[in-house]
């Protein structure tokens, strides 16, 4: 590949963050939860099913956004293994694994429909994160309900 | 152990200690709660109850355990006539009656409506049943009849009929699993106990056996806990029918039982328990809805300070 096809396939961006390692077939799930690209002031590129050290992957790159830690906390429930790397003046200064919370709130609906917090009250949604077995389960924190599959499905 | 100004939401927070208290607090109350003893115990005191679904036993019991201890009752009523129907969320319901009681008790179609509730209130919460979803009270009376009827250590009991949906047996084994029971499980295969659940009970501490025949359990156990199948779970009426009739218990079925066998049942019952078993000394299902009222009087007594 030329410099020339690499710079218009992955074009390096000067200041924001890269998120490397998506979960293939994940990145968009990514922007969602970012609620990207209408919440940034920049480019966002995104390759799918690009090439990896380990097979195929998603990456994201986001110019003049530094990811906050909330955020990268949701990225991990439907991309466990991403890195998020802090990119300035071209330089990647940080670069850190996604962790999963114990805790999220406001990011997924209850697939229960009876389920109090899919009501008109004024409550968010709220889960306990169990990893138990490198399985990912959410507990409904209001009806108790398990989501272990399709989680993407469920995000707001 | 504190339970003054706490919620009462799931069983799921509760240890076998917890449970033991609340069971000793309640044999305390029954002689108040037969009305042979006198008490004012929560005089002062004002308890909402806010049903908005019909239980009418439920309703009653903790109506009945707050004046029996001299307390006042504040019923919200029919769901139809009140800002419900104008369409106010249970938030600011809670927010309003919180501010003219001393406890609420709440009855509601939406599971979690509950754990919403106690957010949202500064006075206790007291779960009175939320969609499918918990009935600690139930479970506490439960515990309570057969600590008093038959005995908790060394339990064996088996759980007949509707487990799939029936939320007071799931409620009912996680805290029988505290006590190390044996519990046999009988239900239609389309009825079982989710997979989920038997090996949540069984990691707690629980023995489990599996069958689809009543005759096959009954002789071996202390208690019988019968529950009704329902039928609106039924696609076919004639699959209702035959399932139903097949966890039926009648006279002729308790000929060889233990002569301490206990027959337990939520209630209200259709045809799973023959009446002429009423008069017998296994049944015990009408004693268990009394049960509900010293177990419950227990509950307001903690939550509100009024014991320890």
């Amino acid at each position: 590949m030329t410099d020339i096809e690499t710079e218009l396939r992955v074009r390096r961006i000067e200041n924001g963050t890269v998120i490397d390692h998506i979960t293939a077939g994940k990145a968009l799930n990514v922007l969602k939860i970012l609620g990207l690209p209408d919440s940034s002031h920049g480019v966002v590129s995104v390759l799918i099913n690009s090439h990896g050290e380990y097979g195929k992957k998603d990456v994201v790159k986001i110019e003049n956004r530094e990811l906050k830690v909330k955020e990268v906390d949701r990225i991990a429930l439907i991309a466990p293994n991403a890195t998020i790397n802090i990119i300035r003046n071209f330089n990647v200064t940080s670069k850190n694994k996604v962790h999963i919370p114990s805790f999220v709130e406001d990011v997924v609906e209850c697939i229960n429909p009876n389920c109090i917090s899919n009501s008109d009250e004024p409550i968010t949604s709220k889960f306990k994160v169990d990893t138990e077995n490198a399985c990912l389960k959410l507990r409904c924190f209001y009806c108790g309900r398990v989501i272990s599959e399709n989680i993407a499905e469920q995000l707001l | 152990m504190k339970f003054k100004e706490q919620h009462i939401i799931s069983m799921r927070e509760f240890s076998r200690e917890m449970i033991d208290h609340i069971l000793d607090a309640a044999e305390k109350m029954e002689p108040i709660a037969h009305g042979k003893q006198k008490s004012d115990l929560l005089a002062g005191k004002v308890l909402a109850v806010l049903f908005f679904e019909p239980s009418t036993r439920t309703r009653m019991s903790f109506e009945t355990a707050m004046l029996r201890l001299g307390g006042d009752v504040l019923n919200l009523g029919s769901v139809d006539a009140s800002s419900i129907a104008k369409g106010e969320t249970l938030a600011d319901t809670i927010r309003v009656v919180d501010g003219y009681v001393d406890a609420i008790v709440l009855r509601h179609p939406k599971e979690g409506a509950a754990q919403l509730a106690s957010e949202f209130a500064k006075v206790p919460i007291l779960n009175a049943g939320d969609g499918a979803g918990h009935h600690p009270t139930q479970t506490l009376l439960d515990l309570y009849t057969i600590r008093r009827e038959s005995h908790l250590d060394g339990l064996k009991i088996a759980l007949a009929g509707d487990l799939k949906y029936g939320r007071t047996v799931h409620s009912l084994c996680y805290a029988l699993s505290l006590y190390g029971a044996q519990i046999t499980l009988i239900s239609p295969k389309e009825l079982r106990m989710p997979d989920e659940i038997i090996s949540d009970i069984i990691a707690r501490g629980a023995k489990i056996i599996e069958t689809d025949s009543i005759e096959d359990a009954i002789n071996d156990v202390d208690v019988l806990y019968m529950t009704r199948i329902q039928k609106e779970r039924f696609p076919d009426p004639a699959e209702y029918q035959k399932v139903a009739n097949k966890l039926k218990i009648t006279i002729e079925t308790l000929k060889d039982v233990k002569p301490e066998l206990k027959i337990m049942h939520p209630l209200p019952r259709v045809n799973e328990i023959d009446t002429k078993i009423d008069d017998t000394p296994h049944a015990c299902y009408f004693k268990q809805a009394f049960y509900g009222v010293p177990v419950r009087m227990a509950l307001l007594g903690l939550v509100l300070g009024a014991i320890e």
